[in-house]
């Protein structure tokens, strides 16, 4: 069975004026949290993704793979260390890493709060301070890029799952992050919305950090899957590897998309 | 699912739907004013009060009576005038018994309701139309411009668009119940009062705290913006020289009224 390999990293414009080469663009060292009621959400985490990757990240539910994505722009902050792009996520780096991670939650009615939807995608680049015209510019383009141009007056909440589910996209691909974060982009989408969502992921020249229980979609996508179970990353390798090791992911709830379940 | 049921708007290209909202809302603001202000059983100027509704809806090309047809939804707040018959002092014309208590009705009474039922009548009738001509986002952006607190702004903008989700919420609740509310051939279904009381009483609470995780939840992808404590807005408003003359237009009309009531 071929894998997939993600063909546009290297050549693309977008990522060259990120940092220096060989630093990595996200960097997790040693990274602990628990909830206030004493729950160990994750345990001595590291995690290192280099410029153009599009990494998955599995899990059973109550793995910890949300509150790990809620580390990455500062919402959560635990023992350990995070960098994005060689910055610190802390107190004072906040507003600048928000702007380098682009974070689409699992619910699409969470991340649209806006009456439209030309608002909603206008809300980041207008918030982290930019132009007018560099906010219109911006809008336009992520619009674009998820195929919603003509949807900029339409009411958020009169849009179907999928529809919402790029627009949510769109609201962080105007604010032109370095990263992007998905968590469970495919979930409750038809299968004409799920194949239109994993063909935007392919094109999309960012790298990528996605988690999902689709594991058809990792293997479609993904060149690199990281296994995360109660709180600690178990596996960390290429897609080929893991997504053929049935025994290994079946011990962690998981599914190879390749194997019938006996 | 989508609830429209909740959504206003009427889209058109009519002299009023293209008013800047912020003369708008000043009008209707006024408007309310003035109609509170009209004294009871001015009964010539309520009528002129509501000419000025209907042909301010028959110029958004609504129809006359469209604001008159929804405003039956806000019937039952009427009510809450229902004391003024008996608790304003004057002429005894009938009584209510309630077991010990004797509710005696007076005249001025019950022209202080009829006037009451009137003003708000007229009043919610022309907040109809405000919303049926003017896109919400439209009025968020005015009431900002009218240097509305951001706080308020700010509550009206997620009170409007999580009404959506909630009722979302709300329908899913309690199409869960009816699913289960099922009865055996042998014995009764349902339950004692007080048991229905419980199941509902949980339900709100559910509704509660599903809401109160939401919010948590939007604010963490707001703060994922940039979301510093400050809603910001891209749309300027254009006053034209033809929002001047329909405001003017306007005032001078809730003038007369006032005057027409008084003499």
């Amino acid at each position: 069975m071929p894998i997939v390999h993600d063909q546009i990293s290297a050549a693309n414009p977008l990522l060259t004026r990120a940092s220096a080469p060989g630093s990595h663009l996200l960097s997790i060292q040693n990274l602990s949290f628990s909830y206030p009621d004493g729950q160990a959400a994750l345990q001595n985490v590291s995690l290192a993704i280099e410029h153009g990757e599009k990494v998955a990240l599995v899990g059973p539910n109550g793995a910890g793979k949300s509150t790990l994505m809620l580390h990455l722009n500062g919402i959560l902050s635990g023992d350990g260390q995070v960098l994005i792009a060689g910055l610190e996520v802390n107190k004072s780096n906040l507003p600048l890493i928000r702007a380098k991670v682009g974070l689409v939650f699992q619910n699409p009615d969470d991340q649209l709060f806006s009456p439209t939807v030309y608002e909603d995608v206008a809300f980041g680049p207008l918030h982290m301070g930019l132009p007018e015209e560099d906010v219109h510019r911006c809008v336009k383009r992520a619009l674009e890029l998820v195929g919603m141009q003509q949807y900029g007056d339409r009411l958020s909440h009169h849009l179907s799952a999928g529809e919402k589910k790029r627009v949510s996209i769109a609201t962080v691909l105007s604010m032109e992050p370095d990263i992007l974060v998905f968590d469970e982009p495919t979930a409750g989408l038809d299968p004409r919305a799920r194949r239109g969502l994993i063909r935007l992921l392919k094109g999309l020249p960012l790298t990528t950090l996605v988690s999902t229980h689709d594991m058809h979609m990792v293997h479609e996508i993904f060149s690199r899957v990281v296994i995360l179970d109660e709180g600690r990353i178990v596996a960390d390798g290429p897609a080929e590897l893991i997504l053929n090791d049935v025994d290994l992911l079946e011990s962690h709830g998981l599914e190879s998309p390749f194997e019938p379940v006996s | 699912m989508h609830v429209n049921l909740f959504d206003p708007y009427q889209s058109g290209k009519s002299i009023i739907h293209s008013m800047d909202p912020r003369a708008k809302l000043v009008v209707t603001i006024l408007f309310i004013l003035s109609n509170a202000f009209l004294p009871d059983g001015a009964w010539l100027a309520f009528l002129f009060s509501w000419g000025m509704v209907l042909f301010a809806g028959g110029l958004a090309g609504l129809g006359p009576f469209y604001p008159l047809k929804r405003s039956f939804i806000a019937l039952p707040f009427f009510l809450a005038g229902i004391s003024a018959i008996f608790a304003v002092p004057g002429r005894a014309i009938g009584f209510l018994d309630m077991g010990p208590w004797r509710l005696v009705a007076t005249d001025t009474g019950i022209l202080r309701f009829a006037s009451i039922v009137a003003r708000s009548w007229i009043s919610v009738q022309m907040a109809i139309l405000l919303t049926a001509t003017t896109q919400f986002p439209d009025i968020v952006h005015a009431l900002r411009h009218l240097k509305v607190p951001q706080i308020l702004v700010s509550i009206i903008v997620f009170m409007y668009r999580y009404l959506f989700v909630l009722i979302d919420e709300a329908v899913r609740l309690l199409r869960a119940r009816q699913a289960r509310s099922a009865q055996s051939t042998s014995g009764t279904g349902g339950g004692s009062i007080r048991w229905r009381a419980r199941v509902t009483g949980n339900m709100a609470g559910q509704l509660f705290l599903r809401s109160y995780e939401r919010s948590e939840r939007v604010y963490a992808a707001m703060l994922s913006r940039g979301y510093q404590g400050q809603l910001l807005t891209l749309n300027p408003h254009e006053w034209h020289l033809k929002d001047w003359l329909l405001s003017c237009l306007a005032i001078l009309l809730l003038f007369l009224f006032q005057w027409i009531a008084r003499i």
